[in-house]
């Protein structure tokens, strides 16, 4: 485990700096607008992560679903709120000390159990692309629940659209 | 064991019709009738039949094959347990199986003709074709896990068919009542598993458990298992003794055994043609064929043996008893049933497995006959089921008449019908028991008193309901119905006839019964005893054999003397000179109102102490100080509005405050209840850290 | 300083798992209570992805991940269309507002 501070390791926390500081402003921002961007950060700072743990495939697709599409999906959400530059109005805070001291206690229960978890670990291998044993794994055993997640997702658009179509009498 | 993959085609093709008329039958029905739904839906149990006839054949053509097998994939690997996905046929499973489909395709043909014209008629079929899909994957199942699969399937099944005319609350309830009592067993079943897994899958010693490198729930491999740790006790009681109490008491659920056994009474709520074939042939046997198929199990352990054993006798002779006074039809068969499902669980408890496994088939033909005449008549009186006002139909009914005669002659041992033979072999493998907890003859002595009364009361049915003075129903005396229903009797008579003829006993050929010698393949393990057999001669069989002929006469020769032709005061004076016994057995030992005041009004009243928090002290208490806060507004303003105005305002708007304040733990708010949950995590894991901690990990 | 490892991915991830959680509980605004929750399961994420490097999951804890992120936007799309319903009938998309299961 001892080593030299090598340029990964400078990597990480540079990246993990950007990813709990985007989770702070995601989740204590006041303007909505902020949050979602402060989201941005997270989901790009977690995109890096990956390519540090060697996922080249699952950084590209954080990037490509969350910030190409959920994200956009996001903000066009917020563009429907009525009067964003009023935080009270737009965004008004419910239960904000209860949902800090959940957050806290989590963390510390979290924390204390992780610290101390004896986690068989072995050594990384070395960088290397992984996509095209991703693939294989996901043409193999994970071909089922591939199939069930295309048709997950087929259901989902059709139930999106039936939900958010304008019924009749509704406006 | 040989590969077989189409052994899968047996349980899916049920499967397919299910699906096929659960999808599909409301639209068939109403386009093109009733008939496009049977086609379907009985026509696929008729090809399950076939394909499990054919995998029998298949396996009895191979002399020195034990079973077959068909393995898909591995279901569940973790650790040293791995399950597969795994039907396995061996010469029990097969004939269960072929019991299966033959007697439940012969009541889906029945059933045509009952459900005719039943808006439902679709649902029913659908529902009967799940059912014969989880009854087969019970009987085929490789391991204990998908039998277990196929044990809730079943039982849901039951649910869904007692309730089947759900408008009816009393039929929902019945539902609700065997799927809760199911549930008990099911707990036993569980921990059954659970023990077997603890006590076989991992080590002992001084330092503590040790998870194994290997376990496995296959049929095929846990007698193996079982034979390297059968000295492994667990809080002090052998492994195998535990795990197979546990189990039966899985059993005593399904095959409805004391204490168990209030449910199957009232799952007469359901349609015929379902009490014919759930809760008589197929599915309440369940739990004698898990014994039988665990029986290396209780082989290890002649106390768990000893319980099956008594429990069995003990339920023989007690159902019969009630049997005795019942006047609803169905009634008397369920008690009946009870009691048969002692027998066969007397069997199997004495290491008799083949005794045990013969009565259950003979047993599910005869009994179906008996349901399937009894629906006929149920039918023929207009949905009627009360036998004092029926009489004299068997001058009308003819086939359900003799049909039901000769499956009472089974029923009650007398010679000439496979009962005779199925119920002496196991009172006599009963007598000729040793080594258990009780002595044999004391389990011969009940099934003994039992079988009299088994006679007293199916007799007493049959002369009730066929003979006397023809009934008549709005002026018209009762029908015989159609073929499709006579017909489906006369083959379960047949079959009830023709089977003796596998069980004709050893004491008459001098060689053991066809049907032993076809199971022995199946109860044979290297280094296992077998049976505890006491050692008595042919002479005893025989003599025993005769004593219960005597004592079927003797309940035969009552029920003539009382109820033939209905003439006989003598049934009248008997009950007013012991008014209170009867009673007491007519209220069925008022098990059920024990039950109810022991077990479920304690629970109601836990819920309602739940609910009572919930409402009073949570609502109420904003209620309640709100409804005190505006009497007394009313109060001091109607003695003094002006002065006292804004005094009381000030009040009210404290209660109101207190009242937001106690109502946001109840609000339907989304952050709340997230909260609530976060929370829960916490104290779990809090709670698992302190553990840890006091333990000293 | 030791070099990276198994521990610093797990720690992080708990970080953001409970800043998605203080999140999801604080807010009133359905957006940023879905904000709250695509942060929890990019910590899950997260945890895997680490498991798949560091562990003797190689690709299955990829695989795992890339399920998620679907189901994420899966969970996404069905969610913000739920918003637009209820914005569209009750003007406003304040949770505490849609607490009625009918009407």
């Amino acid at each position: 485990m001892n080593g030299d501070f090598t340029l990964a390791d400078g990597v990480f926390w540079l990246l993990s700096a950007a990813t709990a500081l985007g989770g702070l402003g995601a989740a204590l921002s006041r303007n909505i607008v902020r949050a979602v961007f402060f989201l941005l950060l997270t989901f790009a700072g977690v995109a890096g992560l990956y390519g540090l743990l060697s996922a080249d495939f699952l950084a590209a697709v954080q990037l490509m679903v969350y910030v190409g599409g959920v994200l956009v999906l996001m903000l066009f959400a917020v563009m429907l709120t009525s009067q964003i530059d009023q935080a009270h109005q737009s965004n008004p805070v419910g239960s904000r000390w209860l949902g800090i001291a959940c957050g806290a206690a989590m963390l510390a229960v979290l924390w204390t159990t992780l610290v101390r978890a004896p986690f068989l670990e072995e050594s990384a291998p070395a960088y290397a692309p992984t996509t095209a044993e991703l693939g294989h794994t996901l043409t193999g055993i994970g071909f089922l629940p591939l199939l069930a997640v295309g048709l997950l997702l087929c259901a989902v658009i059709v139930g999106a659209v039936v939900v958010a179509r304008r019924g009749p009498g509704t406006e | 064991m040989t590969e077989f993959r189409l052994l899968w085609l047996i349980p899916l093709l049920p499967l397919l019709g299910a699906f096929l008329s659960g999808a599909f039958g409301y639209r068939l029905q109403r386009r093109f009738g009733e008939r496009a739904v049977a086609v379907v839906s009985v026509g696929l149990p008729w090809l399950a039949f076939g394909a499990a006839a054919w995998a029998l054949l298949r396996l009895l053509s191979q002399g020195d094959v034990h079973a077959l097998g068909a393995r898909l994939w591995t279901w569940i690997a973790v650790g040293g347990l791995k399950v597969e996905l795994a039907l396995h046929m061996d010469r029990l499973s097969g004939m269960m199986a072929v019991m299966i489909t033959l007697v439940g395709s012969l009541i889906h043909v029945y059933s045509i003709g009952y459900m005719k014209k039943d808006e439902g008629f679709w649902r029913f079929f659908a529902f009967l074709n799940l059912f014969l899909f989880a009854m087969l994957t019970l009987v085929l199942a490789g391991n204990l896990l998908l039998l277990f699969v196929g044990w809730e399937g079943v039982g849901l099944c039951s649910y869904l068919l007692i309730g089947f005319w759900y408008r009816d609350l009393k039929n929902a309830r019945a539902g609700m009542k065997a799927f809760v009592v199911n549930r008990i067993g099911d707990f036993g079943f569980l921990a059954g598993m659970l023990v077997l897994f603890w006590g076989l899958g991992g080590s002992w010693s001084e330092a503590g458990y040790r998870p194994g490198e290997f376990f496995s729930l296959d049929f095929a491999e846990l007698p193996r298992l079982l034979s390297g740790a059968a000295q492994r006790t667990l809080w002090g009681v052998p492994v195998p003794t535990l795990a197979g109490v546990l189990f039966f008491v899985g059993a005593c659920g399904k095959s409805a055994q004391i204490p168990l056994y209030v449910w199957l009474p009232d799952a007469m709520a359901g349609p015929t043609p379902v009490s014919a074939l759930i809760h008589a042939a197929t599915m309440v046997t369940a739990g004698v064929y898990l014994v039988a198929r665990l029986n290396f199990l209780y082989l290890a352990s002649p106390t768990a043996m000893t319980v099956v054993a008594v429990v069995g006798a003990a339920t023989a002779l007690f159902a019969a008893t009630i049997g005795c006074v019942q006047n609803d039809i169905k009634k008397v068969l369920a008690y009946s049933t009870i009691s048969q499902l002692g027998y066969m669980f007397v069997g199997v408890g004495v290491g008799a497995y083949w005794a045990g496994a013969y009565h259950l088939l003979t047993h599910a033909f005869f009994k179906a006959c008996l349901f399937l005449g009894a629906g006929s008549v149920i039918l023929a009186m207009h949905h009627e089921q009360d036998m004092q006002k029926m009489g004299g139909l068997g001058r009308v009914m003819p086939f359900t008449r003799w049909t039901y005669w000769y499956a009472c002659v089974a029923i009650t041992g007398l010679p000439l019908a496979s009962g005779f033979f199925s119920k002496d072999e196991i009172l006599w493998q009963a007598y000729n028991t040793a080594g258990l907890g009780v002595p044999g003859w004391f389990l011969w002595l009940l099934l003994f008193l039992g079988a009299g009364l088994t006679s007293f009361y199916m007799w007493r049915s049959y002369f009730l309901t066929f003979t006397g003075q023809t009934v008549k129903i709005h002026g018209e005396e009762p029908e015989e119905q159609r073929p499709v229903i006579t017909g489906v009797l006369a083959v379960l008579a047949v079959g009830a006839g023709v089977l003796m003829f596998v069980g004709l006993p050893e004491a008459w050929l001098g060689a053991p019964p066809a049907f032993e010698q076809y199971l022995e393949p199946v109860f044979k393990h290297g280094g296992l005893a077998r049976v505890y057999p006491a050692g008595q001669g042919h002479g005893v069989e025989l003599l025993l054999m005769l004593a219960s002929v005597a004592v079927a006469a003797i309940g035969l020769g009552l029920a003539w003397w009382f109820y033939r032709g209905r003439s006989s005061a003598v049934p009248e004076r008997l009950r007013a000179a012991f008014p209170r016994l009867h009673r007491l057995v007519q209220d069925k030992y008022y098990v059920d109102e024990t039950y109810d005041a022991a077990v479920v009004q304690p629970t109601l009243e836990l819920s309602r102490a739940a609910s009572w928090f919930d409402s009073r002290i949570i609502d109420g208490l904003v209620n309640l100080s709100g409804g005190v806060t505006r009497l007394l507004a009313f109060l001091d303003g109607a003695i003094d509005k002006y002065l006292v105005d804004g005094l009381v305002n000030g009040l009210a708007r404290l209660v109101r405050a207190a009242g937001a304040a106690a109502r946001r733990w109840q609000t339907g708010r989304l952050p709340n209840y997230l909260a609530g949950l976060a929370l829960g995590t916490i104290v779990l894991f809090a709670l698992v850290r302190l553990l840890q901690a006091a333990l000293g990990w | 300083m030791t070099s990276v490892g198994l521990h610093h991915f797990v720690l992080l991830s708990a970080v953001l798992f409970s800043l998605g959680i203080a999140c999801a509980i604080a807010r009133r605004n359905a957006v940023a209570i879905l904000v709250g929750i695509e942060l929890m399961l990019n910590a899950a994420a997260l945890n895997l992805a680490a498991f798949s490097r560091f562990g003797a999951l190689r690709a299955e804890g990829q695989l795992f991940v890339l399920f998620v992120i679907v189901l994420a936007a899966a969970e996404a799309v069905v969610g913000l269309a739920l918003i637009l319903a209820i914005h569209r009938r009750l003007r406003s998309v304040d949770v505490h507002r849609a607490d009625s299961l009918k009407g």
